[in-house]
């Protein structure tokens, strides 16, 4: 099968809405099929990696963990806007999983690398 | 690249994450994102600071639906659905920033 | 050329759904190839059979049933979104105890693999959303 390069975008908080759940279940899918999978985290979506979720009081499924698991199916490319941190009030040491922070043009140079981009 | 914005720039921040991400190329907008170019509107400076860098088009149906055909910017390339699709063949990939 | 699209919402709500339509159309005019159309998110909406839109509104999952048929387009509508949402078909009313199905003519439901596969196999891929 042909191997292509997949990013998957993501820029929406976790929980108020359903894509961050829904987008990293096709991204578990699209790591089955092996192809380079990486993911990006800009403006809210560096929410997602947040780390302390609690989501007793919500009744929603807790999917943080998910996020380690992506490191056993082989997608460790994780990249992360460092503009949308600061402008959190984040630093790297909030991220739940090992990320690469970098810049939003550093992120846009790699967009433009990619066959496929996914945006949920 | 093909950037494809489909909300208006007040509403959300799309448009700017666009601006400050892409490098070069097309921004397409459709649906709400075609009062980004509309004269005279919050995003218009931006909008031209940016027109070194990229190439600005808007969806035509869109537009027209919106009833702001006679306010579009100078410098923006009105598109119909062919020319979208054209877009999208000419360019390796496109992102839609949703 | 061929092209797959993304339909990230639900019918009326949002755009989405119509510019994804219009999409595919002129992809077609144009004399290119839609290897898919897939389904996700509320997009799993498009495909309910149960829809009775106002008589002088456009009618969005008969307009897709029929451009699949005239075009023999492969509709998919994610099947673990599909089940969230209750669009069924004989399959998954028989897996899942359903007593009803709702599926709409032309499209069928599948899993998220679909989605991959339309990303590697067509040259473009295009999402629409909110």
């Amino acid at each position: 099968m042909t191997t292509k390069k997949f990013m998957f975008v993501n820029r929406k908080a976790p929980y108020g809405t359903i894509y961050a759940l829904e987008s990293l279940e096709v991204v578990l899918i699209g790591a089955a099929f092996e192809q380079d999978v990486s993911l990006a985290f800009m403006d809210d979506g560096v929410y997602q990696l947040k780390k302390g979720n609690q989501t007793k009081g919500i009744e929603m499924k807790n999917f943080q963990p998910t996020y380690r698991a992506l490191e056993d199916y082989d997608v460790t490319k994780l990249y992360v806007d460092q503009e949308s941190l600061t402008a959190r009030g984040l630093t790297a040491d909030d991220m739940s999983v090992p990320v690469e922070v970098m810049s939003r043009a550093e992120i846009g140079k790699i967009m433009e690398e990619q066959d496929v981009l996914l945006s949920f | 690249m093909l950037h494809i914005v489909n909300k208006s720039p007040l509403e959300r921040s799309s448009l700017d994450s666009v601006l400050q991400t892409g490098a070069d190329g097309a921004i397409l907008l459709i649906e709400d994102g075609v009062y980004a170019v509309t004269k005279g509107n919050a995003a218009e400076p931006k909008l031209k600071a940016a027109m070194g860098k990229f190439k600005f088009y808007a969806l035509t149906p869109d537009v027209d639906a919106r009833g702001i055909a006679d306010r579009v910017m100078d410098g923006v390339t009105l598109v119909d659905y062919a020319g979208f699709v054209d877009l999208v063949a000419e360019n390796k990939t496109c992102q839609s920033w949703l | 050329m061929k092209f797959s699209i993304l339909v990230n919402e639900g019918p009326y709500t949002h755009q989405a759904a119509d510019s994804a339509y219009q999409f595919a159309k002129a992809v077609l005019a144009k004399g290119h190839e839609i290897y898919r159309v897939f389904f996700y998110h509320d997009g799993v909406n498009n495909a309910t059979r149960l829809t009775t839109p106002p008589q002088d509104d456009r009618n969005i999952v008969n307009r897709w049933s029929k451009l699949a048929e005239e075009h023999k387009l492969d509709l998919v509508v994610c099947v673990a979104a599909a089940q969230r949402r209750g669009i069924v078909d004989e399959g998954e009313a028989k897996r899942n105890g359903k007593d009803a199905t709702n599926l709409a003519p032309g499209f069928r439901i599948s899993g998220l693999g679909q989605l991959i596969e339309a990303g590697i196999q067509a040259e473009r891929i295009v999402v629409f959303g909110d």
